[in-house]
């Protein structure tokens, strides 16, 4: 067991220097670096601080390793828009983006995880049918859109919630659903077919046999076999989740980093671009270290591997 | 068995539809579009659809904050999404299929670091890439394709890996290295041949994705820079005007979903038609 995590942790690293690598390759290589990081309108003066600080005078594999170095002291820049070292100003954000996400993923395994029982043990009847329709209708539905609807409905129409901002529990209701529904049609759909693959197993036409309750062959025998695919499958939407998460800050204006990104990059504040994907990119590869630990808690065959 | 409400053939036949009425329109945009879609009018700024009681048939699906008509807007807007969902798909099935089936072929270490690669890649999500690159160089059609493109291949790399695995231990390849093949040639004349369905099945479903994608992206305005139309940029111009104008957001919503929902459906049916015993309909 330890091993196994052990493992798992060896190749964050070799993560994290992997993205570290495409962002210096982005910022330094395809294009001039001083035009990325000043505006038009520098001064020779800036200029050559700039290129003195980037070390833009020295050979590529150097300014990598000194780039590298920053990063490790946690050291990004000084933002340009609030004039203090850049990665404060994102870990300020954090907590906001936090208690968004992980508002979102409840609601999202819950109703989906549910939902998909319900389709699978009424396989191709009426509740089947619908379910499988309204996930692969809300797959193809654009989550910018469905926030805007809702604020149009429930901010606007009913004024029964904030149209945006953060502060009271009522904010968090609209962007956590819109997030929720990023991810809930794919959970629906997982679970179904997981729980569909486990329902013929041997182990669950013996449990009917030794009279099990159909509600403890779900939860008992059924469900803990089917979870895995899950999990896994949440690992693998880590991606779309931080997608999902920009757009639904940027829709209700809601402080956290995503709103903090996309506010950056038209105030031209590469340090703080550089610094939020790099938190974004650790906070990713910890949820999926968290997802392997308790796929391996659930499932003892997956420590083997 | 009880038939199935919503059999294969339906939904490939709806999804094929759809999907090829909206690419005709995009081919032949300048000769449906009643307007240009960039004409300015300020004597007709929000102007709302026919529908509503103000409406008028001379813009039938309304005007939006610059008096542009949404109809010849929302026609042109397909060519964008068409063009980068197709272009970005190609590219990273390309890549994706290309890797998938030398590291599952393969083995070892070329199987280590390819598929190492695509774990990597789980914690660097093509939106983290998009914004690197338009803080960097700047938001067009062609950096939107690498983007997707460059991105997706992992989905392809995963499955084709897979599916190559097993196809290897079976017995005509054997036989096909007992007469002296070389890899390349068995993947192209043994391998690749039995992937096809599956890959095109994937790829198809992936060119929703790439939409969807595109239009985020374009949303966020880190796609193609105003006044470009595309369905994601009038969107977000629709959401600074929801009380006023919901139509411009609603109407370029519908546009995606349609799109979207038309490809998911062509591809869901494909994946029942190729694979009659698949549970699943993710």
């Amino acid at each position: 067991m330890y091993a196994f995590i052990i493992r798992r942790i060896m190749t964050i690293p070799i993560t994290l220097l992997l993205v570290t690598f495409v962002t210096f390759i982005v910022l330094r290589v395809t294009g001039d670096p001083v035009q990325i990081y000043l505006d038009i309108n520098a001064t020779a003066e800036q200029t050559e601080i700039l290129r003195q600080r980037l070390n833009l005078d020295r050979p590529l594999i150097v300014q990598f390793g000194l780039f590298v170095a920053d990063i490790l002291r946690g050291d990004f820049g000084d933002s340009l828009q609030f004039a203090t070292p850049a990665l404060p100003v994102v870990i300020g954000r954090l907590g906001a983006t936090l208690t968004l996400v992980s508002t979102a993923l409840v609601v999202a395994v819950i109703l989906g995880v549910a939902a998909g029982i319900l389709a699978a043990i009424r396989k191709d009847r009426m509740p089947d049918f619908l379910l499988s329709a309204l996930a692969v209708a809300g797959q193809s539905m654009p989550s910018f859109w469905l926030g805007i609807l809702l604020i149009q409905l429930f901010a606007l129409d009913l004024r029964w919630l904030p149209t945006s901002g953060m502060g009271s529990p009522l904010h968090l209701v609209l962007p956590s659903l819109t997030l929720a529904a990023f991810l809930l049609p794919n959970f629906i759909l997982i679970t179904r077919t997981a729980v569909l693959e486990t329902i013929n197993e041997l182990f669950v036409t013996t449990a009917r046999a030794k009279g099990a309750s159909e509600w403890s062959i779900m939860f008992r025998h059924i469900l803990p076999n089917a979870i895995n695919p899950v999990l896994s499958f949440l690992g693998l939407q880590m991606g779309r989740l931080v997608g999902g998460s920009i757009i639904t800050e940027t829709i209700f204006a809601w402080p956290g980093i995503g709103s903090l990104m996309i506010r950056s990059i038209f105030q031209r504040d590469v340090p703080v671009v550089i610094a939020a994907v790099f938190i974004v990119s650790i906070a990713i590869v910890l949820a999926n270290l968290l997802i392997d630990i308790l796929q391996s808690l659930v499932d003892p065959r997956m420590r083997l591997d | 068995m009880k038939r199935k409400l919503f059999g294969k053939r339906l939904k490939i036949q709806l999804g094929a539809g759809i999907v090829i009425l909206i690419v005709l329109m995009a081919i032949f945009a300048p000769l449906l579009a009643p307007y240009d879609p960039y004409a300015q009018n300020l004597m007709a700024r929000l102007v709302p659809p026919v529908w509503s009681e103000i409406g008028s048939w001379a813009h039938p699906l309304g005007t939006d904050n610059f008096g542009r008509d949404m109809l010849s807007r929302l026609i042109y807007g397909s060519r964008i999404s068409i063009i980068v969902g197709i272009a970005a798909a190609l590219l990273s099935c390309t890549l994706g299929a290309f890797l998938g089936m030398w590291a599952g072929y393969s083995g070892g270490r070329v199987e280590q670091v390819i598929m190492r690669l695509a774990d990597a890649q789980l914690a660097f999500p093509d939106i983290l890439f998009a914004i690197l690159i338009v803080a960097a160089i700047g938001g067009s059609a062609l950096n939107l394709i690498m983007v997707l493109g460059l991105s997706g291949w992992t989905v392809y790399a995963r499955v084709m890996y897979n599916m190559t695995r097993s196809v290897k231990e079976r017995p005509f390849i054997e036989a096909s290295i007992s007469h002296g093949a070389k890899a390349a040639y068995i993947i192209r004349q043994h391998i690749f041949p039995q992937l096809v369905p599956i890959l095109t099945v994937v790829a198809t479903l992936q060119v929703a994705q790439m939409i969807l994608q595109e239009t985020a992206l374009s949303f966020l305005g880190l796609g193609l820079p105003p006044p470009t139309a595309t369905w994601g940029n009038m969107l977000a111009e629709g959401r600074d005007r929801m009380w006023a104008a919901p139509w411009i957001a609603n109407l370029s919503g519908l546009a995606i979903i349609i799109l979207v929902w038309g490809i998911n459906m062509l591809g869901n049916g494909l994946r029942e038609h190729y694979d009659p015993n698949s549970q699943g309909r993710m």
